[in-house]
């Protein structure tokens, strides 16, 4: 039986690189509408979100496996993709700024502090170059949307085809994957 | 001579980017700046030259966490400009769509942002982690995602909605599904009045400062949609003359306006505190009710205890939500027709954002294209108040060890919910050449 895997684009248009999640999600979708993915495309959904984490826990409640992709910074060259397995990862202390006010890392640190994250969870972050309104993406950023969306596209089917109770979200490792 | 500062050098749990400057010399505080580094935002540049129809969607976009505020001002000031009168319903349609910001806004605030300050945790994953208070979060949870629902039913979605027009909305919600959410509503409503309880019972630092009260009052409503504008120190006109009546202006060390008032040229405060000092007899009957059991004196002079105004904000957006939702019939037609070819014209609206007033001032040239927009946000008038306020707070933490000098301070910033990124601005630049 598959497993019903959720993938969440978090982001905003118009804000520079902030929509990187949402790029990727609509090129997801459009991977995933290919007639070679019909046998498989139920397993699978795709949202986009922008990122509020009381509404982030609700969209994914259900959800046997989540994965999130949103911009990052984290010092990388502009662009870089990395993976974490949220699994695995200590969420940063939140004593920081945020455009987002309660976002994307604090619903992952709640969800779990409350039980109610999914079995599996993982992000892909897109390095961003500037998220300031009114501008769309940098270069960069827009040039790894598509290998993006297809290791993304890659993980969300070999998660639905695991069996129940098997993640396969540590196979990958952690950390930047370009 | 010794000199110290302190220095935040990032907001925690303020919505956008800010930093706080103060300069002490001799046990002495001599210099405070609240410094806004958010990059300034061009909306009322960007407004000009567009269709005046765009400007509740295009202003919508200023803020993520008070979108509805943002087109609720918007469609006012565009309707008195165009000599729009929307279709009956869509007044109380319009109130419920704010009571669902203002509890999603302020559930945030209250259980996410602001309570770990009182409760000995350093944010929200702290009380999710500790037995007794986990239930809070989980109830916020459920309470912020009701007004969330509220919300997208009315808007199509939740963050920057996009129903909302000038003349009303594009199209009603159905009954059925305003009505589903009775249940939710009527939950929400017990568990805002036990957060009230529960929040009276608190330790609030010893502070209290003097302030001038500004919000809209409306001769029988808690003020949302509509009302004067009135103060404690006796002000009361008219919306449309708020820039009579207010200056806004640059300080160098901040990319947004500071505000004070003409008359004085002192700061003054706008938000939950202001409403409940100057509203309390417009409170719905259970909102009334618990200040009452909980023995709220009034007025609120204490910014800590702002949570409490909040909270019965909460009750009753939640008493008046459940009203709205059991009479409430489509709007039909959901929109008044606008004038076609456009005319020109101006117009000036105020509404309550959860943070507080929120003014906007439309010229509409006889194309229908924007003219001109002015933009004054609750935290943009609430900036010189903030500083006002820490003149006389540090002193008082001085002597506490420089960290928990700094957090304190922080914490006093937190009470007024600042949104830092509804409140850059950008200053018409003028440059004289030889």
């Amino acid at each position: 039986m598959r497993r019903a895997v959720l993938i969440v684009g978090v982001g905003t248009t118009d804000h520079g690189d902030d929509a990187a999640g949402l790029a990727v999600a609509r090129r997801v979708g459009v991977l995933l509408a290919e007639p070679a993915r019909r046998g498989i495309r139920d397993a699978v959904t795709v949202v986009e979100h922008t990122g509020d984490a009381a509404a982030l826990m609700e969209a994914w409640a259900g959800a046997q496996a989540v994965i999130l992709v949103d911009a990052v910074v984290s010092g990388a060259p502009p662009g870089t993709i990395c993976r974490l397995d949220l699994g695995a990862v200590t969420i940063p202390s939140l004593r920081h700024p945020s455009t987002h006010a309660f976002g994307i890392a604090e619903a992952v640190g709640l969800a779990r502090a409350l039980g109610r994250g999914p079995s599996c969870a993982v992000l892909y972050g897109i390095e961003a170059a500037s998220c300031s309104p009114g501008h769309g993406m940098s270069a960069p950023v827009a040039s790894a949307v598509e290998t993006a969306a297809r290791r993304v596209l890659e993980e969300a089917l070999d998660l639905a085809e695991a069996a129940d109770g098997q993640s396969r979200v540590g196979e990958r490792g952690v950390g930047p994957t370009v | 001579m010794s000199e110290r500062r302190i220095a935040v050098d990032a907001l925690a749990r303020v919505e956008g980017e800010g930093a706080l400057r103060v300069m002490v010399q001799d046990h002495r505080v001599t210099d405070i700046q609240l410094r806004i580094y958010e990059p300034p935002r061009f909306f009322e540049a960007f407004l000009r030259g567009r269709r005046y129809q765009e400007a509740p969607d295009l202003t919508a976009r200023i803020c993520g966490i008070c979108p509805v505020a943002y087109q609720m001002s918007a469609a006012h000031a565009l309707e008195k400009a165009m000599g729009v009168t929307p279709p009956p319903g869509v007044r109380e349609l319009r109130r419920l769509f704010y009571c669902g910001e203002w509890i999603s806004s302020h559930v945030l605030h209250i259980f996410l942002l602001h309570l770990p300050d009182f409760l000995g945790h350093e944010s929200a994953l702290g009380m999710a982690a500790d037995p007794r208070l986990r239930p809070w979060v989980e109830r916020a949870l459920r309470m912020k995602q009701i007004g969330n629902r509220l919300v997208t039913l009315i808007g199509g979605r939740e963050i920057h909605p996009v129903n909302a027009c000038v003349g009303g909305f594009y199209r009603a919600p159905r009954r059925a599904d305003l009505a589903a959410m009775e249940p939710d509503l009527a939950w929400g409503l017990e568990t805002a009045v036990e957060a009230v309880r529960f929040a009276a019972g608190l330790e609030y630092p010893d502070f209290e400062a003097d302030y001038e009260f500004v919000s809209l009052r409306h001769p029988d409503e808690y003020p949302l949609n509509e009302g004067r504008l009135v103060s404690s120190a006796g002000l009361d006109a008219a919306v449309e003359d708020f820039e009579r009546h207010v200056i806004e202006e640059q300080v160098a060390h901040s990319n947004a306006l500071h505000a004070r008032r003409a008359e004085t040229g002192r700061s003054y405060l706008v938000g939950p505190t202001s409403r409940v000092n100057l509203n309390f007899d417009r409170l719905s009957p259970a909102a009334q009710s618990v200040a009452r059991e909980i023995g709220l004196a009034l007025p609120i002079r204490n910014p800590f205890r702002s949570l409490l105004a909040r909270g019965l904000e909460t009750v009753h957006a939640f008493e008046e939500a459940l009203a709205l939702v059991r009479a409430y019939v489509p709007p039909a037609p959901p929109r008044a027709p606008l004038p076609d070819p456009p005319r020109a014209g101006a117009g000036a609206h105020a509404t309550e954002a959860p943070r507080g007033l929120l003014y906007h001032r439309y010229e509409v040239d006889d194309r229908g294209l924007v003219a001109s927009a002015r933009i004054v946000p609750p935290t943009s008038q609430n900036l010189k108040r903030i500083e006002d306020d820490l003149w006389q707070f540090v002193p008082g933490v001085l002597d506490l060890p420089h960290e928990e000098a700094t957090w304190r301070c922080e914490q006093l910033v937190r009470c007024y919910d600042p949104c830092i990124s509804c409140a850059t601005h950008f200053l018409r630049l003028h440059i004289a050449r030889a």
